[in-house]
């Protein structure tokens, strides 16, 4: 049983192809992790899935269902809902009033959707700046912000595209919970993300894409010993620090817990 | 009630109506009713492109293409075909809505934005004056002449003062409907359009239904202000019905009043209108004296206060006491000042 899946997806911009045969599948209520360096074609991926683009061939399915063709509102309707990587708040508006433009999707009254966005606020952390304007939060209330936004429309698939870049590490510590608690009431995530300690502590599964090709797929231990992985994605030497790393937040994760 | 929907509610829209309808009981003058009536036609011309352009963000330079139609209507149903003034009045209203979504389905689905849209409104708009100047039932170059008979009936009235209760019902009922879809999804979603139409998309939003419902609507409002033009002054030609004057009048009130803001296209309206009858009294009738007011006034507004009057008026009362912040100021970039047009002197 698979939420998404990605058939055979290529994009190409004229003579760039920026997604190169990609197949991959989404187990519901999973974290699933997309990973690759930069300019790896990820975003381009969540542009098709999400519907803003259309793929050069290839197909999406979202819950068994051929959505290649859906419009994007269409998307949003069904349940995919997805942040962008550059922010896109609704400069002027609040806060609240940025989540309650998500909330009204499904809430047709003012007060229903003001109340869902307050609670999805809460959720993500907001709550102390709703009625401050989208323009003057800081990068991370931006980044909530989007996750809230996208929250609010009551997904069954969350597509987070690098949602912890440019936050500190204390921000990154803050919102490692929230995404957890996000997948735990049900939502299923596949998230971008350069932050490896996030990726390898946050994913069920993970998917590495570099130039447009899917290079490899399986649980955080496996991807972070890969060497192929390792090497196409941080380069030479980087096994070994990754490794490191991976160690370092499993007993991180056992403290949390304990 | 709290101190939000005063700034937000339908008290205040209820208070400055009520004010409004009384001027008559105190104004007798002719002169003086028949530039409010003119300046309330505008202001309800002006809130139809505020609905498109402040809050849905598509900026039009052609809602002459709105209100002609709607004063083409009127007349050329009464004169020609004989039809009750109310239907004719009514008619036009739904043809300025079918103009509106065409116009909005063939630019809009192709994808059309910014000056581009702006351009294309533009061009709508002088084909129909083109058109309504060269053809044989729209009384062509010579004009349409809607016969004097003045009854209730015929929706033409005695006095000024029946005109003006009817001009400020028309622009109370859309300033109520404003309010309305201020508080309501069709809003948000129109607001959220403006802002960042790839971030609406994704939230669900679908941009080209809500960019077209705004269009429709706002076409029908601008048609109203065309055929209630054509009842007051019962004359028109082409370049009155779909000249560039009052495509740069319905745009003007509003970036000078408040942009996406439900008073702000009244409040712009009286504002200009005020100035320039004021300067008459100052300096005489020079030609065209209104307009340098017009352009004068423009260049301060984009320069000092972007957010027009009624920005102003809600910064100076949080200043005073913290009535909290109106919802939604729209911040959308106002559009370089139009060329000044040749404008016929308003029929009085
Ligand atoms: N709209 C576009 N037009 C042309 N090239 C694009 C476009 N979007 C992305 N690309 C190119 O496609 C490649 C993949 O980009 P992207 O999907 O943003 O990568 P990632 O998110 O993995 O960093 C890059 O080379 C990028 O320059
Ligand atoms: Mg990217």
């Amino acid at each position: 049983m698979t939420i998404l899946r990605v058939e055979n997806v290529t994009k190409r911009f004229g003579g760039l192809v920026a997604v190169d045969d990609a197949s991959l599948s989404v187990t519901p209520g999973s974290i699933t992790g997309l990973i690759g360096p930069n300019g790896a074609g990820k975003t381009t991926l969540f542009t098709v899935i999400s519907g803003f683009a259309a793929p050069t061939t290839g197909r999406v399915l979202f819950e068994e269902r051929d959505i290649t063709r859906v419009e994007a509102h269409e998307r949003a309707r069904m349940g995919i809902a997805r942040t962008f990587q550059i922010v896109q708040p609704f400069a002027t508006l609040s806060v609240v009033e940025n989540i309650a433009v998500g909330a009204f999707l499904r809430h047709a009254a003012r007060a229903d959707a003001l109340e869902e966005a307050r609670r999805v606020a809460a959720e993500v952390g907001l709550t102390p700046m709703l009625d401050q304007p989208a323009k003057a939060l800081t990068v991370a209330g931006r980044k909530r912000l989007e996750l809230a936004r996208a929250l609010a429309t009551g997904p069954r698939l969350l597509l987070l595209d690098e949602v912890l870049a440019g936050l500190n590490p204390s921000e990154i510590r803050d919102m490692i919970p929230v995404i957890r608690a996000i997948r735990a009431r049900g939502v299923t995530i596949l998230i971008v993300e350069h932050v490896m300690q996030a990726v390898m502590s946050l994913c069920d599964d993970i998917y590495v894409l570099a130039q447009g090709k899917l290079i490899a797929q399986g649980p955080p231990a496996r991807i972070a010993r890969d060497p192929h992985v390792v090497e196409a994605y941080l380069g030479h030497g980087a096994a070994q620090r990754l490794q490191a790393k991976a160690g370092q937040i499993g007993e991180a994760a056992h403290a949390e817990r304990a | 009630m709290s101190a939000r929907d005063l700034s937000t509610g339908f008290l205040p829209i209820v208070l400055v109506v009520a004010l409004l309808a009384l001027v008559p009981l105190f104004v007798t003058s002719n002169t003086i009713l028949n530039f409010l009536v003119f300046t309330l036609i505008i202001a309800l011309a002006a809130q139809g492109w505020n609905l498109l352009a402040g809050y849905g963000g598509q900026f039009s330079f052609g809602h002459a293409a709105f209100f002609g139609t709607g004063a083409y209507a009127a007349a050329i149903l009464q004169v020609n075909l004989g039809v009750n003034a109310y239907v004719a009045f009514l008619v036009g209203i739904g043809l300025g809505a079918l103009v509106g979504f065409v116009i909005g389905y063939l630019s809009f689905r192709s994808g059309l934005k910014g000056s581009y849209f702006a351009l294309v409104t533009l061009a709508f708009a002088e084909v129909l004056r083109i058109l309504a100047n060269s053809a044989g039932f729209t009384g062509g170059a010579a004009g349409i002449l809607i016969p004097l008979d003045v009854s209730a009936w015929n929706f033409q009235f005695e006095s000024r003062g029946a005109y003006y209760w009817v001009a400020l019902a028309l622009v109370a009922a859309v300033l109520v409907l404003n309010r309305a879809i201020e508080r309501a999804r069709f809003g948000a979603q129109l607001v959220a359009v403006r802002e960042n139409e790839a971030a609406a998309r994704a939230l669900g939003v679908d941009a080209l239904s809500v960019k077209l419902k705004a269009i429709a609507l706002s076409g029908a409002i601008t048609a109203a202000a065309g055929g209630l033009y054509a009842q007051y002054f019962l004359y028109l030609d082409a370049l009155i019905a779909y000249g560039p004057w009052i495509s740069i009048e319905a745009l003007l009130a509003p970036i000078v009043g408040g942009l996406g803001t439900v008073f702000g296209p009244l409040v712009g309206a009286l504002a200009l209108h005020g100035l320039s009858e004021a300067s008459k009294l100052f300096v005489g009738e020079i030609p065209g004296i209104d307009l340098v007011i017009f352009g004068a006034v423009l260049i301060l507004v984009v320069a000092f206060a972007p957010d027009g009057v009624m920005g102003v008026i809600g910064r100076v009362r949080r200043r005073l006491g913290g009535v909290s912040a109106k919802t939604s100021p729209a911040s959308a970039a106002a559009p370089a000042p139009a060329p000044a047009p040749t404008r016929e002197e308003t029929p009085a």
